[in-house]
């Protein structure tokens, strides 16, 4: 009994305590703050928002909640802030934390406030501190996301707090790593965040490398002309000499057809020299000028020639002349600046101050980037067998015309555009973009199949005889086809909008995703590859095509009507185009031009892998593939010059395999 | 001496050529404003000054192809290069002069470097860069740049014929080459740090520096005799080139290459020797062309463009130089009539008729139908039934 009174006494002078700290209530502040919090801005709210946390916390979270959610409102003769509710025409108004009626106003007599989204987002920053610890993990867990945008520097012992008292193992990995993001950029202690980078060793975020770059962070550019310097030194800068190295350390440039440019000029070094008012400022050649111009009839007073001022040595001579009577400051020359500026030392120094924590990171940022290095090669390898898959989808049906038939078709690219079109045309009728795409497929190759079969029948049968004409002639086709599509389809871009299963990418991290449209394009390639060796090899089909190709005469002898396989091998050649056209359109844009587009590099990739062999053409493909994403690699803005460089390799390849990868064996005369 | 000139058909057809070329070039002078009869405006007298220089860049085509029989799909981007190589002076010297009529208003006279700023700032101001790159450091002088549209196309073309042709890439291989050529030529060319501007290409070309008081209708004029008078010396050129022993022996690479080669002559130098100086005389076609153009851009250069030249040259009759004229002027003439709208269009009861839409497709078809039909073109069935009457 006695203990639960002492108890009581305990708790009245706790309270009493309480109060006095607390002059005033949250009400007061509110009141006493009225005007910054109606018209707050970003620049404005941050002393509200740290002076309101001396309050309860209930109490300041349903404030800031409601200030955050635009619920607030000041009634403008007695400047109250209030809870409004929507009554009909009239809206109640409540007190905020009680929850009182305080009355019934009309629309002009209060006025909501309404914070930008500078000041919502530093609501929701101050928000974290009391949602982190919420009970709902849903609270936690979108607090800790919006804290993780933007950590401050009294998040830190939050996050300790917060990652001590949470219960949930899986967040709780969560919080440790924001924590340690935390302690990274703000902790004082050395020990506590050595440790941090052994646990980030082998994360290659994108978090992580931000985090850990920043700690790299360097001053700008200090200079002294104390021959030693102290503090966390990041480099010395010599002038012309040293150029700046990512991870904040410099290095001397070996040669001067090296890319990296020296991070100071002399000219740049004493110009940091005269803003730090150790020395004159520079005369610049536009000071010269401007003061030549301005001082212009003392100077044709002194005998100056005006129209002899159009060389560099004469302004400076006339620019001397103004310094020796003293009009204009005297000029400053090479040697001056360069004696200037080899008295001092020029350096930056890391914002972080312990040279252990700074090396760690460099070696610890090495590793990660070791890491990443991989990835990317991986991503390379993967994106140049997708680039290869599109070549080889294109260039397959060429190849077994050109292999067969010794026939050049130039109009193969408008095939692959006709199967493009065939899939638009589809998706215009069947909604469904899976159905769709499956139909269209089977539909393109019967339609290329019979523009094939006609084309065939009509024009290159006449012309076997000679392959530079069937180049002509279907060069005409190529030329009207694409006409005809552009009249018929317009000029602007058609979509073929792949299935929403195809959308999105196989994460495996920040640096290695894999589209899922790339991933079927691949199986695409994979597919044809041995659709194609099943028909060459296992059917009746492609034994004659085979026949065909090695001897036509004998072929015949045996049998088998040279005419019909022609025809049959130029269909199917153009069929397999139309396919390719319904997958390349799934990924490019759908014009009358899509054909050109790859014509030439089908043609590359045929010659490249040598004529009538499918694995030639897979070679080829591979070879162009790969080639143009590694050049890309090296040069990423530049997608045209990887083009250049690529077909230009390919003019050389030809020198010394002139008949391609896999040259077709036995004595072939010329085409 | 002039009879027993007149006497050898040869001759006679030349000079027949010849007299041809300069009346039609009279007449159309006659024609035009300068002598206020205005019967033919300044803008068609620059499509007709225009269409010779095509028809020289299709003789070329023509030897190569017609009478060598290398299908080259890249002499358009050598005529691409020559307008661009004398562009460079024009477009350098034109805003040099800007540049210092400018400067006449300021109180000092610029510096050298000061100049060469400016001029950088104006024609490299689109592309985002103010130096003047290393090619152009010779475009104020324009016998250096001269020499530069005959050195450039002519060294592309040595280098690529060399490399080709030595390791015997002969027929489509040969074609499908030279147009992989073309394509990263023009590639290259649509970089903005290719130096020549980009996409943007170089363009006020028809302003020559120094005649700024002369007006374009006289300029035109100029131009257009120019052009009629370096279609007549090509003619000429390649005329009695196709008609000698050296002529013969080209043909017959044509027909036969490894008999020729048995024979003891070398394959090789003849092709290349025949590829570079049809180059080289694209190239100088180009640089009488661009200048009457006005602008010229990558797209110029493009595949498709030695496409149609083919296109022309297979029309109007290859093997033959009346043929290659013949298909250049009528073919590119009637394009220009039907894409620029002016052909009325034809009302089906149910569908309407654009020529601008359906000309290119009657130009393939057509085209398709000229092989089939009639190997060397207009021209050769043209002869065909004249013979056959006679």
């Amino acid at each position: 009994m006695r203990h639960v009174l002492n108890f009581f006494i305990f708790i009245f002078f706790l309270l009493i305590s309480v109060s006095a700290y607390s002059n005033d209530t949250i009400q007061e502040f509110i009141e006493n703050n009225h005007k910054l919090i109606a018209k707050s801005s970003s620049k404005t709210v941050d002393p509200i928002l740290n002076d309101i946390k001396k309050y309860n916390q209930d109490d300041v979270k349903k404030f800031l909640i409601l200030w955050k959610s635009k619920e607030l409102s000041i009634i403008k003769d007695s400047s109250l802030i209030v809870y409004t509710e929507k009554n009909e025409d009239t809206i109640i108004a409540y007190d905020i934390f009680q929850n009182n009626e305080i009355g019934k106003f009309t629309k002009k007599q209060l006025k909501s406030i309404k914070p930008n989204s500078g000041v919502r987002s530093k609501i929701d920053s101050a928000l974290v501190e009391y949602q982190i610890l919420d009970e709902d993990i849903n609270v936690r867990r979108e607090s800790l996301q919006s804290l993780k945008r933007d950590i401050q520097k009294t998040h830190l012992k939050i996050l300790r707090k917060a990652y001590e008292n949470e219960v949930d193992i899986n967040f709780r990995e969560e919080i440790y790593k924001v924590l340690n993001f935390a302690i990274l950029k703000f902790s004082k202690s050395e020990q506590e965040k050595l440790d941090v980078l052994s646990y980030f060793s082998n994360d290659t975020s994108l978090e992580v490398r931000a985090s850990l770059n920043n700690l790299l962070n360097t001053s700008d550019i200090l200079l002294t002309n104390n021959k030693k310097i102290t503090g966390n030194i990041a480099r010395k800068i010599v002038p012309n000499k040293t150029y700046k190295k990512n991870d904040g350390t410099s290095n001397y440039i070996l040669s001067s057809y090296s890319s990296n440019k020296p991070e100071l000029t002399y000219n740049d070094a004493y110009d940091l020299l005269s803003i730090n008012k150790k020395v004159l400022p520079r005369i610049t050649k536009k000071i010269i000028k401007d003061s030549l111009v301005l001082n212009i009839e003392i100077l044709k007073n002194a005998g100056f020639n005006i129209n002899s001022l159009n060389n560099d040595l004469n302004r400076l001579d006339a620019y001397n002349y103004l310094a020796s009577i003293n009009v204009v400051p005297p000029f400053i020359t090479k040697e001056e600046i360069k004696s200037s500026v080899d008295k001092f030392t020029f350096y930056t120094e890391y914002n972080e101050i312990s040279s252990q924590v700074t090396n760690k990171t460099k070696e610890t940022l090495k590793n990660i980037n070791f890491r990443v290095n991989i990835y990317r090669y991986i991503d390379l390898f993967v994106d140049g067998i997708s680039l290869s898959s599109i070549y080889f989808l294109g260039a397959i049906g060429l190849a077994i015309t050109f292999g067969v038939m010794r026939v050049i078709n130039m109009a193969h690219g408008e095939f692959i555009m006709m199967g493009a079109y065939t899939g638009y045309v589809v998706q215009q009728y069947i909604p469904n973009h899976t159905i769709s795409i499956l139909i269209a497929l089977p539909l393109a190759f019967i339609i290329t199949f019979g523009a094939g079969i006609l084309l065939e029948r009509l024009v290159i049968r006449h012309l076997y005889k000679n392959p530079l004409d069937t180049l002509l002639a279907t060069f005409g086709i190529s030329i009207a086809l694409q006409q005809l599509a552009k009249n018929i389809f317009g000029t602007q871009a058609r979509p073929l909008t792949a299935p929403s299963w195809l959308d999105g990418a196989l994460s495996i991290n920040d640096d290695l995703s894999i589209s899922y449209i790339r991933i079927a394009i691949i199986l695409m390639g994979l597919l044809f590859l041995l659709l194609l060796l099943f028909i060459m090899n296992r059917t009746r089909l492609g034994l004659e095509i085979r026949a065909v190709t090695q001897n036509p005469i004998m072929a015949s002898n045996m049998g088998i009507n040279p005419d019909r396989i022609n025809m049959l091998t130029f269909g199917f050649g153009s069929a397999i185009a139309g396919i390719a056209g319904v997958a390349i359109g799934l990924f490019s844009k759908v014009t009358s031009e899509l054909g050109t587009e790859y014509i030439v590099q089908s043609f590359m990739t045929v010659v490249v892998g040598g004529v009538g062999n499918i694995f030639g053409t897979l070679a080829g493909a591979a070879l162009i593939g790969f080639l143009q994403k590694i050049i890309e690699w090296f040069n990423p803005s530049n997608t045209l010059a990887a083009q250049t460089y690529m077909i230009i390799f390919i003019i050389l390849f030809i020198q010394f395999r002139p008949r391609g990868i896999f040259a077709l064996k036995g004595r072939v005369k010329d085409v | 001496m002039f009879n027993s000139l007149l006497k050898d058909t040869n001759h006679r057809q030349v000079l027949f050529f010849c007299i041809t070329i300069i009346l039609f070039s009279f007449i159309i002078t006659l024609l035009s404003d300068l002598f206020s009869v205005n019967f033919i405006s300044t803008s068609f007298i620059k499509t007709l000054g225009k269409t010779l220089c095509l028809c020289v860049i299709a003789l070329a085509m023509d030897v190569v192809w017609g009478y060598c029989g290398i299908l080259s799909l890249g002499h358009f981007a050598f005529f691409g290069l020559g307008g661009y190589m004398i562009g460079m002076w024009l477009m350098y010297k034109r805003t040099e002069i800007i540049v210092l009529t400018a400067s006449i208003s300021e109180s000092l006279p610029l510096t050298p470097q000061e100049i060469s700023d400016a001029i950088g700032n104006q024609i490299f101001g689109v592309v985002g860069g103010s130096e003047i790159p290393l090619i152009w450091a010779n475009a104020d002088n324009l016998y250096f740049q001269l020499a530069m549209v005959v050195f450039i196309p002519g060294f592309l073309a040595f280098v690529f014929g060399w490399l080709a042709f030595r390791s015997r890439v002969t027929g489509v291989y040969l074609s499908i080459l030279t147009q992989a050529m073309t394509l990263a030529l023009s590639l290259y060319l649509f970089q903005n740090d290719s130096g020549l501007r980009g996409n943007n290409g170089l363009s006020g070309l028809q302003n020559i520096p120094g005649y700024d008081d002369t007006s374009q209708s006289v300029i035109s004029i100029y131009f257009f005799w120019a052009s009629a008078l370096f279609l007549i010396l090509v003619f000429i050129f390649f005329f009695y080139l196709v008609n000698s022993k050296f002529g013969s022996i080209i043909t017959a690479i044509r027909d036969d290459e490894t008999r020729i080669r048995f024979l003891g002559y070398h394959v090789e130098s003849y092709k290349l020797f025949v590829f570079v100086l049809t180059a080289v005389i694209s190239a100088l076609a180009g640089a009488l062309y661009y200048p009457q153009a006005g602008i010229i851009n990558p797209a110029e250069i493009a595949p498709i463009a030695s496409i149609y030249l083919a296109v022309w040259v297979a029309i109007g009759g290859r093997g033959n130089l009346y043929g290659a004229i013949i298909g250049a002027a009528s073919v590119s003439l009637i394009s220009s009539w039907f894409t620029s709208g002016q052909a009325p269009s034809i009302s089906l009861i149910f569908y309407k008729i654009e020529w601008v839409n359906w000309w290119t497709v009657i130009l393939g078809l057509g085209f398709v139908v000229v092989t089939l039909i009639s190997r060397d073109g207009i021209f050769g069935f043209l002869k065909r039934i004249f013979i056959r009457k006679v």
